[in-house]
């Protein structure tokens, strides 16, 4: 039967909440502490600096990561910036109003009090990383510069050029790396957690695999918490690494952890379009280039003429003509629907004519060579002149992201405009948890883009790095409190319990099922055929009967997977591909409960677009009287869950159709 | 088949730390320009699948040449012949008919885990020696109450963007970290948060540097010449100097 979920959070005015958590929440005392073991799984933002807060803290943790070190998390990746309601510009900005234009941009489906503390320990974040060496950029008399991102009118966002996530992640790895140092810290690297072993109905610890010899470990903690990220490399083609995955979070959906809202994925505007079938990825370029790029294609269909040939009155400029209030800045969900909708219309240019351009000559002449002549006092400047001392500034503030650009498709993105398209970029569902960031499960915890609950329907761009980093460094370390004050007198059980050893036996089977399959496709290929379902019937716009026929077909994928697959090579060595058809195989579950969510979900908001829900302008359609809740699925078996709610209750904000025009 | 360009590629296959490895031919055929250099892995390794033979294993992950993973050593330079990642080298720096070898990285200290893939954790414990600012979290004081000269913050900035994907050792005839361990030296010496632990962090990453067993620095250049991220050789200078400063004022045991 299904229940109403309760999220535990605290009484008390919105703004006093978190502050009166803490001063309440239980404590364990430093003797205690040291008794107490905690696993991390992941080291990205979140897992890095949770795993060093609560090092530092005298807890007695364990790392893992599949990678081969800490800092290759794909949290590195990152690279527009990180939001903080400092207000270092003066520009009216308050921790109220990061607070709002979170709630708006993720279209009324996040939880008010877990938001709002988002935005409380947002500036606390900017601190930590700067003490700890993080070089953001900054102006000549050595403060911190800001920029804008979309769905904002204020500038709050901190950056080290295009590559923010590196820099922070860089520093969250440097203190764990000190704790590891210390010997606070026992960390494995290339070891893949593939379940969470529950003693006595909490999570007590994991079985990991060593990814060099094949070894399945059994590790103990009282606590576990995973920081493993999101799961776009469902869909094969995203921004995200090649090794980016949902084992961890699916090993504990199937062991009773729901999840949360799982159909809501965030589309990203800005990609380099797909070239051909032998893609492997798709890479993004920053949100940040919206705030000097210039969206458009050309008016007329079919405009085969190379852009800088096309004159300024025969560009449309969609996104400034349909939002001027936001303009190139509105969210990314508005901006990937309207780049589809305009490319779906016959519009789109390049070979495939599904990209659109993204263009900075205007803001290059006109913005920065025009302030650059004037402050080095040349009157009357000539074009080429401003485009030397423009492109100079902008090589500053997006040297890598154009770097990468021309390395990928072969063109110069300071000459011509980049074509664009979206991809697939992150996720806003994931485990369900309660505002002590705890899922279903008892003793077990979800962090960062694993977890499902600050960014609603969709993310605002530059809220990805906060969040992991306020769930690693402020919150998680004051919660888990609530927890492990009750678990002091648990002793470490010991791995060869029942529990572990029966867990250890099902992960041993299942590696030793992938290998005797012994079919005749690939993993990708199983991989690539589920992306191309997923895609299409649950991306960027969605239908009923386009989910009910990829429902049909994606279980149909599964039983091919375990009836034709082929794993070369053995358990016990190093070995990519059986480490990617386990990925796969949950992955082929996953999307299936995308599609259910999705199918059940009728209304559009943020990410998630039905085509039946929409205003007759096309925008997303909310119906708040039927869906305003957080679906939060219950593993029942094989294509069986059932569906548990969330009531959303906005006390602070009134809720509203969302609009940047 | 996407492209047309033909390929001979002679790659190091060992099946793991312990044994003996060898140079295996393979012929790639129908290659596009546009693929990057591991998405023609990609192609030839689904071939020895549906052969099924075992494909060559190889790290990667981030494919846009920010998380260092990828470590191919191609015609005897780290990622190739750009000055870029594996991952963001693209098949338009080759010529159809091209004879290409790949081998992992050659150091004492990156031992080969299977075929290409190395294992580089003796990195992380030169940053675990002192690769930080001693800051538990919830210590810190405002952002803006330290300024720092923009001058600093740049060059601290560009040295902070070392990649760790070991490119410098696998160029460096020493097999020398001296740019990997100078580039995060730099950063926090260049930055007042880094003050107070200079002394002992150069010391102690120096120390581990040499007890991993990576060789001398004899300035050859090799290293800044095949930086993916073009980390500047002015680092090991300035860490050479705190070493020396270091050395000469300290008299304790860390």
């Amino acid at each position: 039967m299904s229940t109403i979920l309760d999220a535990k959070i605290p009484d008390g005015s919105l703004v006093e909440k978190w502050t009166k958590f803490r001063s309440n929440v239980p404590l364990v005392n430093p003797a205690n502490k040291r008794n107490l073991e905690i696993i991390v799984v992941g080291t990205g933002l979140a897992g890095a600096s949770a795993a060093a807060s609560l090092a530092e803290l005298g807890y007695t943790v364990k790392a893992f990561c599949f990678q081969d070190s800490p800092r290759r998390a794909h949290s590195i990746a990152a690279q527009g910036g990180i939001n903080a309601a400092k207000n270092y510009q003066n520009d009216g900005d308050s921790t109220y109003r990061l607070f709002y234009d979170t709630i708006k941009g993720g279209d009324y489906r996040a939880r008010e009090a877990n938001v709002h503390r988002l935005a409380e320990v947002s500036a606390n974040i900017i601190d930590q990383c700067v003490a700890q060496g993080v070089p953001f950029a900054r102006d000549y008399g050595g403060l911190l510069k800001n920029r804008s991102f979309g769905g904002t009118q204020v500038k709050r966002t901190f950056y080290a050029a295009g590559q923010t996530g590196q820099q922070l992640l860089l520093g969250a790895y440097s203190s764990l790396q000190r704790q590891i140092g210390l010997g606070n810290v026992k960390m494995y690297t290339r070891h893949e957690m593939l379940d969470v072993v529950m003693v006595d109905g909490k999570a007590r610890g994991i079985i990991a695999r060593d990814l060099i010899s094949g070894k399945l470990e059994r590790h103990f903690g009282h606590a576990v918490l995973l920081c493993t990220g999101g799961y776009g490399n469902v869909f094969y083609l995203s921004t995200n690494a090649m090794g980016s995955n949902v084992t961890a979070a699916w090993k504990a959906h199937r062991k009773g952890a729901l999840f949360g809202n799982p159909c809501f994925t965030q589309i990203h505007p800005t990609c380099i379009p797909v070239s051909g079938d032998h893609q492997s990825k798709l890479t993004l370029m920053s949100e940040s280039l919206r705030n000097d790029g210039r969206i458009w294609v050309p008016k007329q269909k079919g405009d085969t003429r190379p852009a800088n040939d096309i004159p300024e009155e025969e560009r449309d400029y969609y996104l400034e003509r349909r939002y001027p209030a936001f303009g190139n800045l509105v969210p990314r969900d508005i901006a990937s629907r309207a780049a589809k909708e305009r490319c779906d219309a016959g519009y789109g240019v390049g070979a495939s004519k599904m990209a659109v351009y993204l263009d900075f000559r205007s803001n290059l002449i006109n913005k920065y060579g025009r302030a650059e002549a004037s402050k080095l006092g040349i009157d009357n400047p000539d074009e080429e002149t401003l485009i030397r001392l423009g492109r100079a500034v902008v090589k500053e503030e997006y040297g890598n992201l154009f770097d990468m650009y021309k390395q990928i498709t072969g063109e110069d993105p300071y000459e011509t405009p980049m074509r664009i398209y979206p991809a697939v970029h992150y996720t806003m569902g994931g485990l369900w948890v309660d505002y002590n960031l705890m899922t279903t499960v008892k003793g077990l915890y979800a962090l960062g883009e694993a977890n499902f609950s600050d960014h609603g329907a969709n993310r605002l761009g530059a809220s990805a790095l906060m969040q992991g980093l306020a769930d690693g460094y402020f919150v998680l370390p004051y919660t888990i409190g609530a927890y492990l004050a009750a678990e002091i007198k648990t002793k470490a059980i010991s791995t060869d319990a029942p529990e572990f050893v029966e867990a250890e036996k099902a992960v041993q089977e299942r590696i030793t099922q992938f290998l005797s399959i012994k079919g005749k496709k690939s993993v990708d290929n199983f991989h690539k055929r589920l992306g191309k379902i997923m895609w299409e019937q649950c991306g960027m716009s969605r239908s009923a009967e386009g989910l009910k026929g990829a429902i049909a077909d994606i279980q149909a994928l599964r039983k091919e997977f375990y009836s034709d697959v082929f794993v070369p090579g053995d358990a016990d060595e190093f070995n990519p591909e059986l480490e990617k058809a386990g990925r796969v195989a949950d992955f082929i579950e996953l999307g299936e409960l995308m599609c259910v969510d999705a199918l059940q979900r009728e209304e559009s908001c943020g990410g998630h677009f039905r085509e039946e829900f929409q205003t007759p302008d096309g925008e997303a359609l909310r119906d708040d009287e039927k869906y305003a809740y957080v679906s939060a699925w219950e593993f029942k078996d094989t294509s069986q869950w059932e569906l548990h709610k969330e009531e959303l209750v906005y006390e602070n904000i009134k809720i509203a159709q969302r609009s940047y025009k | 088949m996407e492209g047309n360009m033909n390929l001979t590629l002679k790659v190091w296959r060992q099946k793991n730390a312990k044994s003996e490895g060898r140079f295996e031919t393979f012929d790639v055929k129908g290659i596009s320009e546009d693929m990057s250099f591991l998405e023609m892995f990609d192609v030839l390794n689904e071939r020895l699948i549906s052969e099924t033979k075992e494909p060559i294993a190889f790290d990667h992950d981030c494919r846009e040449g920010i998380c260092g993973m990828c470590s191919m050593y191609i015609n005897g330079h780290p990622h190739g012949p750009k000055q870029t990642t594996t991952c963001q080298l693209h098949m338009r720096s080759f010529k159809s008919g091209d004879t290409i070898t790949v081998e992992p990285w050659r150091a004492a200290a990156f031992p080969v885990i299977k075929d290409l893939a190395v294992n580089r954790s003796s990195f992380d414990r030169i940053i675990a020696s002192g690769g930080f600012v001693s800051v538990n979290t919830g210590n810190a004081r405002d952002a803006n109450s330290l300024p720092i000269p923009k001058e600093n913050a740049d060059l601290a900035f560009m040295a902070a963007a070392c990649i760790g994907c070991g490119a410098c050792v696998a160029a460096c005839k020493n097999a020398s970290a001296m740019l990997f361990t100078s580039a995060k030296v730099s950063q926090l010496s260049l930055l007042p948060q880094g003050q107070a632990e200079r002394q002992m962090r150069a010391e102690k990453m120096v120390a581990q540097m040499d007890a991993e067993g990576f060789g001398a620095c004899t300035n050859t250049g090799a290293c800044e010449a095949e930086c993916p991220k073009g980390i500047s050789i002015e680092n090991i200078a300035r860490m050479n100097r705190e070493y020396l400063s270091a050395s000469v004022s300290s008299n304790k045991e860390y």
